[in-house]
């Protein structure tokens, strides 16, 4: 369980890039931070693995407060996508996929087991893929090995930024759906920022709304749509239907 | 000497000195790999660091090589005296030491700055992942930017690589072997196929390291091990190779012979060379040293033996003005010597290399000009030329002082070029030295010191106090004293120094052995 209390961000000498979140996710849940661009869902969610420390409140994951853990320890025990997926160059896609269990010191043969698993798992066949290089696969392929590096130390908590957004539209389906699937098979507590409405409707059990920086509503996707807090709200969650009905009016048309 | 001949003169020297030249540019790469990669890391956090360490870098690269080696060794002197007043121990501030520190300062620039550059240009992506998947910093620094930042690193490392291959050719005036052997001892001796064996050996040994470090980036990029053992291979071999034939010499504790940068040392050098070895004694000499270098070394043991000129250490390190007679200078400058150095003087030779005017004699004859007193009423009509040392001399402010001398231009020469500057009417008067051989090939004519204004400058063998009381050393030596003349080293020299038919300093050295063991029969 990861409860955020009151958790506030400001840079020096601005207006709070977030302000008062209160927000508890649940153990085994996928919850979709979705907000425009600048509304702080990414800070909001650099503050619980704590790759940004909050200027107030506090993190909870699992009853502890994570200010008393050490912030290395605390983002090798939590899985992270990258929205720039962020693969090391010069390492190859097994070498990226082990990097965090070789930073924790495990060795050489459990890595290499551990790393075919997660190559299959992600659905990457290993005899194929861990010997090549990022710059050798396409980018649909490298967010599958960015997923299988968040996976490898079996964490309980994922956290994704963007993470299907630099990638053609077909690889991104396939992988989201993949990736539903690994979440529900492994029990894992995921979050995930985009700014897709879709693809938040698609894939989270709950949707948390952001803007300026504050916590607009928090709900199912069903609650958002039947009971909207304001106009805000009703107009992010009307974008998927209205694209469609737009899309449909045009192919008519033709 | 014919060319061919010159060339297996240079070729047999070739071993100790490409063998130098090797051990001090890898030593000093590889020191300034080490200071300045840790430098550059530090000062990634620290804008005020980086800022500090680059300007340095960059101002050092701005000081002239010769003049950076050329600090090197008063600093190490004092410091070395420093070490020995405070914890009794000294070092030797001649040669390598001075060498090897300006040399890995010449090098840090490039590695320091490409250090800086490769891992700043790491892409922010991958460091943000590196820290959002838990490396710590030194973990960041480890696995990514130091294997990302690592071509660029490897492509300043070669820069530096050539650069100190190039400079360590300068390192001889401190008294280091080097390629640049061949080049100082070429220029002074107007041997063009040493200067340019010297060149060419170098340009070679730094194009061989730079294609090994190329091979090294390469298995770098490609990640490729064999590529890297090959490097390290070339490297290897290239400094076994060359170290080997130096430490056939270690063993034994040879005396150590200086000489200054020019011709009439060179002979001198060795001359005494073939007299010590002659008398059983293995020795080895440190060519081409600068003027104060050397006499500082003789002080300080670094150095064993060397021929100076009694007016040279009268001015320059007794701080005398005053010109007695001769015989007189030689006995306070022995008395000096000894009582504050212990250092012996074995005797005078038997010439004077003394500072002196000289004047194409019809130029002289047309404006009726015999000596330093008739050129006072001419001299800001008159062009003069002189070495790097004459014009900041104290002899030079006593002539100008006795005789009221302004020349209208003053210029500067290398010595070889200053004989010929006066011979070509390019200037009027030069400072010659009056046992250069070139006097008699171009037919100058020495102006007269009515006044005296200027010391004798008697050439007298000099031993440092660690070989003082060695009476057989001495008496290796001693048949020496009195036995060359003026005319015969005006001779010496100019068989080395004409432009045809030369001779090297080795060859005529061995024909005033000849003599001089003839004489004593």
């Amino acid at each position: 369980m990861i409860e955020l209390r009151n958790l506030a961000k400001s840079y020096d000498g601005q207006s709070a890039a977030v302000a008062g979140l209160n927000l508890t996710i649940a153990t085994g849940e996928f919850l979709a931070l979705v907000g425009p661009s600048g509304c702080g869902k990414t800070t909001a969610l650099s503050m619980i693995n704590r790759l940004e420390d909050p200027s107030d409140g506090a993190v909870f994951i699992d009853g502890s407060d994570t200010r008393g853990c050490d912030a290395v320890a605390l983002r090798r025990r939590i899985g992270f996508v990258f929205q720039d997926i962020g693969l090391f160059p010069h390492m190859t896609v097994a070498e990226n996929a082990g990097v965090v269990l070789h930073i924790l010191g495990e060795n050489r043969e459990s890595i290499d087991s551990r790393v075919n698993e997660l190559l299959a798992l992600v659905r990457l066949p290993p005899e194929t893929f861990r010997n090549r290089f990022p710059a050798d696969i396409s980018g649909g392929q490298r967010q599958r090995v960015g997923v299988a590096r968040a996976l490898a130390a079996r964490p309980a908590i994922v956290l994704m930024d963007e993470p299907f957004g630099a990638i053609d539209p077909l690889a991104r389906d396939r992988l989201a759906a993949d990736y539903r699937k690994i979440h529900n098979s492994l029990g894992l507590t995921t979050v995930l920022v985009t700014h897709d409405m879709t693809e938040a409707i698609l894939l989270a059990d709950r949707i948390a709304l952001m803007r300026e920086g504050r916590l607009v509503q928090v709900g199912s996707p069903h609650e958002l749509f039947s009971s909207p807090a304001d106009d805000f709200v009703r107009a992010m969650m009307d974008t998927p239907r209205r694209r469609a009905t737009a899309l449909a009016a045009t192919m008519a048309q033709a | 000497m014919s060319a061919g001949g010159a060339f297996a003169a240079a070729f047999a020297d070739l071993p100790e000195y490409l063998g130098w030249h090797v051990v001090l540019s890898v030593t000093a790469v590889l020191l300034g790999i080490s200071l300045s990669v840790p430098i550059a890391i530090a000062s990634l956090r620290s804008p005020l660091l980086r800022g500090t360490a680059l300007g340095l870098a960059s101002v050092i690269q701005t000081i002239p090589g010769l003049a950076l080696l050329a600090l090197f060794y008063p600093l190490l002197l004092a410091l070395s005296g420093f070490t020995r007043a405070a914890f009794g121990f000294g070092f030797g501030a001649l040669g390598f030491l001075p060498a090897l520190a300006a040399l890995t300062l010449y090098s840090m620039l490039p590695i320091l700055r490409n250090t800086i550059a490769g891992i700043q240009s790491v892409d922010p992506a991958a460091k943000r992942a590196a820290r959002g998947i838990g490396m710590s910093d030194g973990q960041l620094l480890r696995l990514v930017e130091l294997p990302l930042a690592l071509p660029i690193i490897i492509a300043g490392i070669r820069t530096a690589a050539t650069w100190v291959v190039g400079t360590a050719t300068l390192s001889t005036p401190v008294g280091q072997t080097s390629l640049g052997n061949y080049i100082f001892a070429g220029l002074q001796t107007e041997n063009w196929v040493f200067v340019l064996f010297g060149c060419i050996a170098a340009a070679a040994l730094a194009l061989v390291i730079d294609r090994l470090i190329a091979l090294a980036e390469r298995g770098v990029a490609r990640r490729s091990p064999s590529f890297l053992i090959a490097a390290a291979a070339g490297l290897v071999i290239v400094v076994g190779a060359s170290v080997l034939p130096l430490l056939a010499n270690v063993a034994t504790q040879p005396i150590v012979i200086g000489t200054k940068s020019f011709d009439e040392q060179y002979i001198l050098g060795a001359l005494i060379e073939q007299r010590l070895g002659a008398a059983g004694f293995p020795a080895t000499r440190r060519d081409g040293l600068g003027s104060t270098v050397i006499f500082d070394a003789l002080s300080s043991g670094e150095i064993d033996v060397y021929v100076d000129y009694s007016g040279t250490l009268w001015a320059d390190e007794m701080k005398r003005q005053d010109v007695p007679g001769r015989r007189v200078v030689i006995d306070q400058m022995c008395r000096w010597l000894y009582s504050t150095r212990h250092i012996h003087c074995i005797g005078p030779l038997g010439f004077e290399n003394a500072y002196a005017f000289a004047m194409r004699r019809d130029r002289a004859q047309a404006l009726g000009i015999r000596s330093l007193a008739d050129l006072s009423r001419l001299a800001p009509h008159l062009k003069i030329g002189g070495d790097y040392e004459i014009f900041s001399r104290p002899e030079w402010r006593a002539v100008r002082r006795a005789y009221g001398l302004s020349f209208a231009v003053e210029r500067q020469y290398q010595a070889n070029f200053l004989y010929r500057a006066v011979a070509s009417g390019d200037v009027d008067v030069i400072s010659a030295f009056s046992s250069d051989g070139r006097i008699r090939q171009y037919d100058l004519k020495l102006l007269g010191d009515p006044k005296g204004a200027l010391p004798p400058y008697d050439a007298i063998l000099l031993v440092s106090r660690t070989h003082a009381s060695d009476a057989a050393l001495i008496a290796a030596l001693k048949p020496l004293v009195g036995a060359i003349d003026l005319g015969t080293m005006q001779r010496a020299n100019l068989m080395v120094d004409r432009s045809t038919d030369k001779l090297t300093p080795e060859h005529v050295a061995s024909m005033l052995n000849a003599r001089i063991s003839g004489i004593h029969r």
